[in-house]
């Protein structure tokens, strides 16, 4: 039976849906999710409305930064102080480290310019805060306060105290949304610390979990080995931590090993975090020196390297 | 007048909020058994405003929920004309269903809505999500008769402050 054409349906259901506006919305919407799939169509709106949507993520943290600054407000000094402690010693710890890491940097710069390798490991970051909204339980995403005009990219590392966190995925102006390296879309090449081994670790959906699917039978992977970015891929710098083998057990085609992994970074605790600014190794051969093009007011789309300009400046000159 | 009036910031009101709460951190144990907020409260008003909320309506109110939150312009929007289809379909008998029976029926709904989902995100090649991915729905059945009395509540007194 026809539900909504008769007349007495019509009268219940007082006529406000048809099947052919149901068929007509739904063509639209879907038409939209495929511009959108291959285009991108929604981060540009989303940056065309960010002075609307900016303000709603900071309504949206705002009860829970209300509540975090109130247990801050009424917690007792006594706790406080404890904290205030134990920093102290953590910061002493790794002022102590760090203090014999001076020496080791000095001794590998100078080691480099033996080598005359080009890399530098200065570490260049910039400070984020997060904004405690959650766009989605089921993708890995953060928000952070910082944004295109606080000149972060697409594509930028962002890491806490204990290890890499995720990159930067899209840019609003004022605001930055961060995949998390355990987002199921998400992976990060990845290097055994104790014997070398490389591999791909995957998001795996859980927040304390990441999915090495990957690893040969014969690899010498561990329980209980960290993992450290390999710098492959050209995005991640090399050596930052990314985690810790839990568990290593056969795939179920025998072929590979299948390990799973915690992240070192706390990824659901973390309030700040680091950018890293840009300065992965490029990989692959090095760049051309292009001192014979043309002269350097013409050649503007192309952004130098950081050692092409010095050949180049003179011509520019007289 | 002024009823009418009182009645818009009402409905447009919930709705806002339902976007915050949609938004709103918690912790991450929780955060998979967070129910459908903008589907919640959509649903009420499909039911008791179907002159306001039509299929246009769900459709807008999905867009403006991809720009907020999305990561595929018109999947919520989707979702919801789905959502508002099914609801305005069989208004008539959802109305006067006992509440037990309209928690039932919003349970099947709001799985529905999931399967929705997962279907898009499906065809855009996402992975599958985990088991929890599934008690969103359960969360949602259970809150709904909150909502529902909320809200409705909140009409009455409306209604009520004013002479009849």
């Amino acid at each position: 039976m026809a539900i909504a054409r008769t007349e007495t349906a019509t009268l219940f259901a007082e006529g406000a849906v048809s099947t052919l506006r149901l068929i007509v919305y739904l063509a639209i919407a879907v038409v939209l999710m495929v511009l959108d799939h291959r285009g991108g169509y929604l981060q540009l709106l989303r940056h065309t409305g960010s002075a609307l949507v900016e303000p709603v993520y900071r309504l949206a943290a705002f009860p829970a930064d209300v509540a975090r600054a109130t247990r801050t407000a009424v917690a007792t000094q006594d706790k406080l102080a404890s904290e205030n402690r134990e920093l102290r010693e953590a910061l002493l710890l790794a002022q102590a480290r760090l203090n014999r890491l001076d020496t080791v940097v000095a001794q590998n710069a100078r080691l480099k310019d033996l080598l005359d390798a080009q890399k530098n490991l200065g570490l260049s970051v910039q400070f984020a805060r997060l904004i405690d909204v959650d766009l989605d339980p089921f993708r890995h995403r953060i928000v952070l306060d910082v944004g295109a005009n606080q000149k972060v990219a697409v594509g930028q590392p962002v890491i806490d105290a204990h290890g890499v966190m995720g990159q930067i995925v899209e840019l609003l102006p004022n605001t930055a949304v961060a995949m998390l390296i355990t987002d199921p879309t998400h992976a990060i090449p990845v290097v055994d610390e104790r014997s070398g081994v490389r591999t791909i670790a995957y998001g795996s959906g859980a927040i304390d979990r990441l999915e090495l699917p990957n690893v040969p039978i014969s690899a010498d992977v561990k329980v209980g080995d960290k993992l450290l970015t390999s710098g492959l891929g050209g995005r991640f710098p090399a050596g930052f931590p990314v985690g810790e083998v839990r568990e290593v057990k056969n795939d179920q085609s025998g072929m590979f090993a299948a390990a799973t992994a915690r992240p070192a970074a706390a990824l659901d605790r973390s309030g700040e975090v680091l950018l890293l600014q840009d300065q992965v190794q490029p990989y692959g051969p090095p760049p051309p020196l292009d001192a014979m093009g043309p002269p350097a007011d013409l050649a503007g789309p192309a952004p130098a390297p950081a050692t092409a300009p010095a050949p180049s400046a003179p011509e520019s000159t007289p | 007048m002024n009823r009418t009036r009182a009645q818009g910031w009402l409905f447009g009101g919930s709705l806002a909020i339902a976007f915050l709460l949609q938004l709103m951190p918690l912790p991450q144990l929780l955060l998979p058994m967070k129910p459908y907020w903008v589907g919640l409260v959509l649903i009420y008003w499909a039911i008791e405003m179907p002159e306001r909320v039509g299929l246009g309506f769900a459709f807008l109110f999905g867009l403006a929920g991809d720009i907020l939150t999305g990561e595929l312009l018109g999947e919520q929007a989707l979702r919801l004309v789905v959502l508002a289809f099914i609801v305005l379909r069989f208004r008539a008998r959802l109305r006067f269903f006992p509440m037990w029976q309209q928690a039932l029926a919003l349970l099947a709904l709001l799985l529905n809505d999931r399967i929705v989902m997962l279907m898009v995100r499906g065809f855009s090649g996402e992975a599958m999500p985990s088991a929890l991915y599934w008690v969103a729905p359960v969360i949602g059945m259970l809150m709904w008769p909150f909502v529902f009395l909320l809200i409705d509540d909140l009409r009455t007194r409306l209604r009520g402050s004013e002479p009849r």
